[in-house]
């Protein structure tokens, strides 16, 4: 089992992770943070590998990747 | 369960100031792992350059000087001189290494100083609101060439790193990109690569890295990545620019 | 105590920042101050220092600010054009609390102007010289041995206030050769806790002059110039020439005060009582002995090797109490002192 955990407040919504994701389980939440983005957020956990591709292209280092 | 991918030592723990997508910190990041890796955080001399980078100081989590626009390479030389077993890179941007500081790093490159240089090209002035830079593409349109790059006025992109390379006192040169998770993995291996041959003293080398800059080119961030890909890797191809290895 | 030896001015100069610590030295040539760096490239290795002829003025000031940052004490020199080159650097060191010692030959301008010693870079050097609201502590040396003496000290002042320090020459006094007596070789001890090294026992160290919020740089500002006041209250020097009784009083700095101190002499010799003030510290300017002499006086009159730029400061430290006149020869054309006793015996039948 893994996981990831993305700190919201961090995420600039630039997506990047959302289209690393081979499993295509990251998307971007439908409300903002306090910044005013739309932040990423995993959908589907129990698909998750953690790979850290998200992390690898996350510009803000706002990803945890746990395995 | 264990945290496979924690947030770097070498970084400070605060948001970047870097627009949405912006692979700056991509950048920075992989910087600090690679610090990390060597465990070398404590004997680490980082100077900052003028443009969109110019706050790292405020992000890298060791010691840094933030000197004038194109001088790093000459005030790292400055700080090498005086700590010749610290880590000393430069982090430059296209408008700052290729541009106004020329001069300083063709020297530096010529005296073979044993510092890095990380060099993020994305053909365009970022931090002063997207103008032409030396290292733009023909007709590619910026806010100072509106009509599109012209070369028969203002030249074609210079190839700093290919330039660079052919002086004896630069013993590595690579250029990477950052596209892609293989891309980014690469472009950490050659600055591994980098510092590795620096503590080694072995002289001068240079990382290229082909960089976006989504606000100023008007595309998404994604978009952008493609479109560095479709053009600004065309004309500066990937890969070794030149390894000297030992003996030659 | 050492013996006496005859020492080039440029080269007695740079003996004096090895000698109290100076072990890092960036430039670029340009006439008439290269025997600074010939010097420093031959004797810097000897004492384990190092010498580095830098692509550019600009590039050298920018070696400089790294060393700086990185504590070691470091010097560099030029002549005016190399001097305009590297204000920008100059800038960013004030900025950023940086000390080192710039030596400035000052020759004939503007532009390429001449290789001989002039004295067209006064306003340049006292009043910071680069962008900002900065200012430079800058000694005005007129002999070989006052330069090697403000030379060995200037390294003490730099670290002191943490800004850079100017020796404000010309080329005359970089060329000239005269008997000096050479103070004590030390080493370097000063304790530089701010600056970047291996950091092993402390928080990291940030060298920068950027400050993007402006309230904050306010306060850098404010900070800076209650440095510059305590400069001002503690490094004022100057020197005096028979002006116990004197009724007109020559202002001179440098290579023009030798020649004003000769027609002093001629003009006291024809029974005029003249006298010369010789400021020392060109900024900080000494204002309070004008003061002083202002009810004796009848004119002061400056001898400059420009059109008049320290004469703004004499006019700033006299008022409107009495006249201030200026004589100069320029572009590197040196007066004779029978010139200046021409101009001063004028100027007194004038007034009577």
């Amino acid at each position: 089992m893994a996981f990831i955990k993305i700190r919201e407040e961090r995420c600039k919504g630039c997506s990047l992770c959302v289209n690393a994701c081979p499993k295509k389980i990251i998307e971007l939440a439908p409300y903002i943070n306090k910044k005013g983005y739309n932040p990423a957020t995993l959908t589907n956990q129990e698909a998750c590998t953690g790979c850290g591709a998200c992390y690898a292209f996350c510009p803000d280092v706002c990803i945890e990747v746990y395995r | 369960m264990n945290k496979i991918n924690a947030f770097p030592q070498a970084l400070v723990d605060v948001p970047m100031h870097y627009c949405p997508g912006c692979t700056h910190g991509i950048i920075h990041r992989l910087i600090a792992e690679v610090i990390d890796e060597m465990k070398i955080l404590k004997e680490t001399i980082g100077v900052a350059s003028v443009g969109c980078s110019c706050f790292n100081y405020d992000y890298f989590n060791f010691d840094m000087v933030a000197t004038a626009h194109g001088r790093a390479p000459a005030t790292a030389t400055g700080v090498k001189r005086v700590h010749p077993d610290c880590l000393v890179f430069t982090y430059q941007g296209d408008g700052d290494l290729a541009s106004i500081g020329t001069a300083e790093i063709v020297h530096t490159a010529v005296r073979g100083e044993k510092i890095s240089v990380i060099f993020v090209n994305n053909g365009i002035y970022g931090m002063t609101g997207g103008q032409m830079a030396p290292t733009s593409l023909p007709e590619m349109k910026a806010t100072t060439a509106p009509y599109g790059r012209k070369t028969e006025s203002t030249g074609y992109p210079i190839k700093m790193t290919e330039m660079l390379a052919l002086q004896e006192g630069c013993v590595y040169a690579e250029r990477t990109k950052i596209s892609s998770v293989a891309s980014i993995a690469k472009t950490k291996k050659a600055i591994k690569k980098s510092f590795e041959l620096q503590l080694a003293k072995k002289g001068f080398s240079i990382v290229e890295i082909l960089s976006t800059c989504p606000t100023n080119w008007g595309l998404e961030p994604l978009e952008s990545i493609k479109w560095m890909e479709k053009n600004l890797e065309g004309y500066y191809p990937i890969g070794v620019i030149k390894d000297a290895k030992e003996g030659e | 105590m050492t013996e006496k030896q005859l020492m080039k001015g440029s080269e007695a100069i740079a003996e004096a920042g090895i000698r109290n610590g100076c072990r890092y030295f960036f430039g670029y040539p340009i006439t008439p101050q290269n025997e600074i760096p010939e010097y420093m490239a031959k004797y810097l290795p000897q004492v384990g220092g190092t010498f580095l002829q830098g692509e550019s003025e600009i590039a050298s000031i920018s070696m400089v600010l790294g060393a700086s940052a990185a504590g070691a004490r470091v010097m560099t020199s030029s002549s005016s054009p190399g001097i305009s080159l590297k204000q920008e650097g100059i800038s960013y060191m004030a900025g950023a609390e940086l000390p080192c010692v710039i030596v400035n030959m000052m020759r004939g301008g503007p532009g390429l102007g001449a290789i001989q010693g002039a004295q067209p870079d006064y306003w340049q050097a006292t009043r910071g010289g680069g962008h900002g609201d900065y200012r430079l502590l800058v000694l005005a040396p007129a002999t070989v041995q006052e330069a090697v003496d403000l030379t060995y000290e200037a390294f003490d002042l730099a670290d002191k206030y943490r800004n850079p320090v100017m020796i404000l020459g010309d080329g005359v006094l970089g060329q000239i050769m005269e008997p000096v007596e050479l103070p004590e070789a030390k080493e370097n001890k000063a304790e530089k806790p701010w600056a970047v090294s291996k950091n092993y026992n402390r928080d990291r160290n940030i060298i920068s002059s950027s400050y993007p919020q402006v309230e904050v740089l306010e306060q850098v500002n404010i900070r800076l110039h209650k440095r510059y006041d305590e400069i001002k209250n503690n490094e004022v020097r100057w020197d005096s020439f028979l002006l116990e009784d004197a009724e007109y009083v020559l202002v001179a700095y440098g290579t023009a005060a030798r020649l004003a101190k000769a027609a002093v002499r001629m003009a006291r010799k024809k029974g005029i009582k003249a006298g010369l003030l010789r400021p020392i510290s060109v900024w900080p300017f000494p204002q309070q002995p004008f003061t002083e002499l202002i009810s004796q006086v009848k004119f002061f009159l400056t001898v400059e090797l420009s059109t008049g730029q320290m004469i703004d400061d004499v006019r700033l430290a006299v008022g409107k109490a009495r006249q201030v006149h200026h004589f100069g020869r320029l572009g590197g054309v040196l007066p004779l002192p029978e010139e200046i006793l021409i101009k001063l015996e004028e100027l007194a039948k004038e007034v009577g």
